[in-house]
C-alpha cells in the first residue's frame, strides 16, 4: 500500500501542474479557437524568471511569485499584439503555425538570456515531508496542490461571478453576438491571452523547485498540458482540471507499476485512446460546460 | 434619427447593396421587407459596425457611423436583435440579460439596470420563470424573447430586429409583434427586417422593399399593404386569414 500512496502523491503533484497548464490551453481555446503551441514556453519562462528573481537575486518569494506571474501575463499581451493581431488573414492553420514559430523563438531568446545550463530552486518552505500511510508527501507538493486549487477557485469565481468573466464567456460562445452588446471583443481576446500566459507562468513558478529549469523544459510540459486539455475536452475548464489530474495519476501509476520508460508514452497513449473512444474528451468540449 | 444614403456593401468582390437609401425618424416603427438574399441583414450589419468597408452615408442622430466599432455604436444607442437570436446557450437567462446591460454596468448604473430587468420580466414573464436556466434549453420563441430582452437591457434609442419571427409558431410570432407594437407605443424607435412582410407592415408606420440590393419601393405601411404588386410578391394569398381577429 505505501507504494500506491507514493505513486498517488507523485501523480497528484504532476497532475496539478498539468491541470494548470491545460487550463491555460483550454481557456484560450474557448475564447479564441486557437491552440497556442507556444504555451509551454510561458511555463519555461515563468520558471526561469522565478529562479532569477528569488534564489539568484534574493527577492522575497511572494514578491518574486507575483512579479513572475505579472511578467508572463504581460508577455502574453505582447505575444497577442505582435504575433497574432498583426496577421492579415487569420486562418486557424496560419495562427497555429505562428504559435509554433513563436514557441521556437521564445526558446531561442530564453537560451540567450539564461544559457543552456539547468538551474535549480529550493522548495518554497523547509518543512519536512508529511508521512501519510507510510508514504511521503513533499511540502512542495502541498504547495503545488494548494496553489492550483486556489487558482481553479479564483478562475471559477471569475467566470461565474464577475461581469468581465461572463463577457469573456459570451465572446467565447459567440463573438458577433457579444460585440452587438457593446463588449469589446478584441480586448477580451487580449485579456484571454494575458490570463492564459499568466497561468503558464504560474505553473512555471510552482514547478521550479521540483525540476531542473532550462530553456528546453517547456516543450514537453506544453505537450503534456495539451494532452490533458484534450483528455478533459478542449475548451472546457473543468475538463482541463480533470484531464490534468487523470493524466498525472495515470502517468505515476504506469511509472510505478510498469516501467519508468512509460512516463512520456502514457500521455500520448491516453490521448489516442480518448480520441478513439470519446473524441470530445471526458467532460465534452467547448460550449458544453464551463466554470 | 437614422439616415442611410446611397449605401453600398460588398462581400469580397460581390456587391450586396448597391446604393440604398432609408431613414427612420424618432419614435417611428419602420419595416424593411424583401426576399431571401436581398440584402436586409447586410444593411443591419453595416449599421451595427459588423461590416466594415461600406461606402455611402450612415448617420445616427446626425453623427456619421463610418469606421465606428460595434461597441461604440451600441454605446451610441443602437442595439440589434440578430438573425437567429444568438443567445448565449451555456449561460443562464439572467446572465444573458445582464450582459445586455454590459456597458451600463461599466457606468455603474446598477439601479437603472435593476429596474429595467423588472421591466423585461413583466414584458416576458416566462423569462422570469426561467431566469436560472441555461438559455440553450429555452424554446425558439423564448430564445427570441430573451434576445429582444437582452437588447433592450442596453436601453437603446433605436432597436434593430433581424427576422424576429423566423421559425416561430404563428401564435408566438404574433406575441412578438404585439410586444414590438407595445414598445413603440412607449416611445422606442424600431427598424424591423422581416420575411413575414404582412405581420411587419401591420404594426409599422412606414415600410421599404428591398430587392437584390436595391430599394424598389417605399411608403406608408398601409399603402404598401394595399399595393397589388406587393400583395402578389410578398403577402401571398392567405392574406385575409392571417388578419382575422386583428382590428
Ligand atoms: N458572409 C457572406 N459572404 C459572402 N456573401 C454573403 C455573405 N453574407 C451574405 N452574402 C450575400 O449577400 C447577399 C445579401 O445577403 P443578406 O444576408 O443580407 O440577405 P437577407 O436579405 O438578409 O436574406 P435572408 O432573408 O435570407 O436573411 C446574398 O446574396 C448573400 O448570398
Ligand atoms: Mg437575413
Amino acid at each position: 500500500m505505501p507504494e500506491f500512496y507514493q505513486y498517488l502523491f507523485s501523480g497528484l503533484t504532476n497532475g496539478a501542474i498539468y491541470a494548470i497548464i491545460a487550463l491555460g490551453f483550454s481557456m484560450l481555446f474557448a475564447a479564441t479557437d486557437l491552440i497556442n503551441f507556444a504555451h509551454g514556453e510561458f511555463v519555461m519562462i515563468g520558471a526561469l524568471i522565478l529562479v532569477t528573481l528569488w534564489p539568484v537575486m534574493g527577492l522575497p518569494l511572494p514578491l518574486a511569485f507575483v512579479i513572475t506571474v505579472l511578467a508572463t501575463g504581460i508577455l502574453g499581451i505582447v505575444f497577442e499584439r505582435l504575433a497574432i493581431r498583426t496577421v492579415k488573414k487569420p486562418d486557424p492553420i496560419v495562427l497555429v503555425i505562428i504559435t509554433v514559430g513563436a514557441g521556437i523563438f521564445l526558446r531561442g531568446v530564453a537560451m540567450i538570456i539564461w544559457g543552456k545550463t539547468a538551474k535549480g530552486a529550493p522548495p518554497f518552505s523547509k518543512m519536512p515531508p508529511l508521512e501519510i500511510g507510510g508514504a511521503y508527501l513533499l511540502a512542495q507538493s502541498v504547495w503545488i496542490l494548494g496553489i492550483v486549487l486556489a487558482t481553479v477557485l479564483v478562475m471559477h469565481f471569475f467566470y461565474s461571478r464577475t461581469l468581465t468573466g461572463k463577457a469573456m464567456s459570451a465572446c467565447a460562445i459567440n463573438k458577433r453576438a457579444a460585440s452587438l452588446l457593446g463588449i469589446a471583443t478584441q480586448r477580451m481576446t487580449l485579456l484571454a491571452f494575458a490570463v492564459s500566459a499568466a497561468l503558464g507562468g504560474m505553473a512555471g513558478v510552482i514547478i521550479a523547485p521540483i525540476t531542473m529549469n532550462e530553456y528546453e523544459m517547456g516543450a514537453i510540459l506544453g505537450l503534456k498540458g495539451f494532452c490533458a486539455a484534450m483528455l478533459g475536452g478542449l475548451g472546457n475548464s473543468w475538463g482541463a482540471v480533470v484531464g490534468g489530474f487523470a493524466l498525472g495519476i495515470a502517468e505515476a501509476m504506469a511509472v510505478g507499476y510498469v516501467s519508468s520508460s512509460m512516463k512520456d508514452a502514457v500521455a500520448f497513449l491516453l490521448l489516442l485512446l480518448i480520441l478513439y473512444v470519446r473524441p470530445t474528451g471526458i467532460l465534452g468540449g467547448k460550449a458544453i460546460a464551463r466554470f | 434619427m437614422l439616415t442611410i444614403r446611397n449605401l453600398k456593401c460588398w462581400y469580397g468582390g460581390i456587391e450586396a447593396l448597391s446604393g440604398v437609401t432609408l431613414s427612420v425618424g424618432q419614435g417611428e416603427l419602420v419595416a424593411l421587407i424583401g426576399a431571401n438574399g436581398s440584402g436586409k441583414s447586410t444593411l443591419l450589419q453595416a449599421v451595427c459596425g459588423l461590416l466594415p468597408g461600406w461606402k455611402g452615408e450612415i448617420s445616427f442622430e446626425k453623427v456619421p457611423l463610418n469606421k465606428k466599432k460595434p461597441q461604440d455604436i451600441v454605446a451610441g444607442g443602437i442595439c440589434m436583435v440578430p438573425e437567429g437570436r444568438l443567445v448565449f446557450g451555456p449561460l443562464s437567462v439572467l446572465d444573458n440579460l445582464k450582459l445586455g446591460a454590459y456597458l451600463r454596468y461599466r457606468k455603474r448604473d446598477h439601479y437603472g439596470i435593476k429596474k429595467d430587468l423588472d421591466k423585461i420580466f413583466s414584458l416576458f414573464p416566462i423569462l422570469a420563470q426561467r431566469s436560472g436556466q441555461h438559455a440553450g434549453t429555452l424554446s425558439g420563441g423564448e430564445q427570441q424573447m430573451l434576445s429582444i430582452g437582452r437588447a433592450l437591457m442596453a436601453r437603446p434609442k433605436l432597436l434593430l430586429l433581424d427576422e424576429p419571427s423566423m421559425g416561430l409558431a404563428p401564435l408566438v410570432a404574433r406575441l412578438i409583434f404585439d410586444t414590438l407594437a407595445e414598445l413603440r407605443e412607449d416611445g422606442l424607435t424600431i427598424l424591423i427586417v422581416e420575411q413575414n412582410a404582412r405581420a411587419a407592415l401591420m404594426i409599422a408606420d412606414r415600410g421599404y422593399v428591398l430587392e437584390t440590393g436595391r430599394m424598389v419601393l417605399a411608403g406608408k405601411a398601409k399603402e404598401l399593404l394595399a399595393d397589388e404588386e406587393i400583395k402578389r410578391a410578398y403577402l401571398g394569398k392567405d392574406y385575409a386569414r392571417f388578419t382575422e381577429g386583428r382590428a
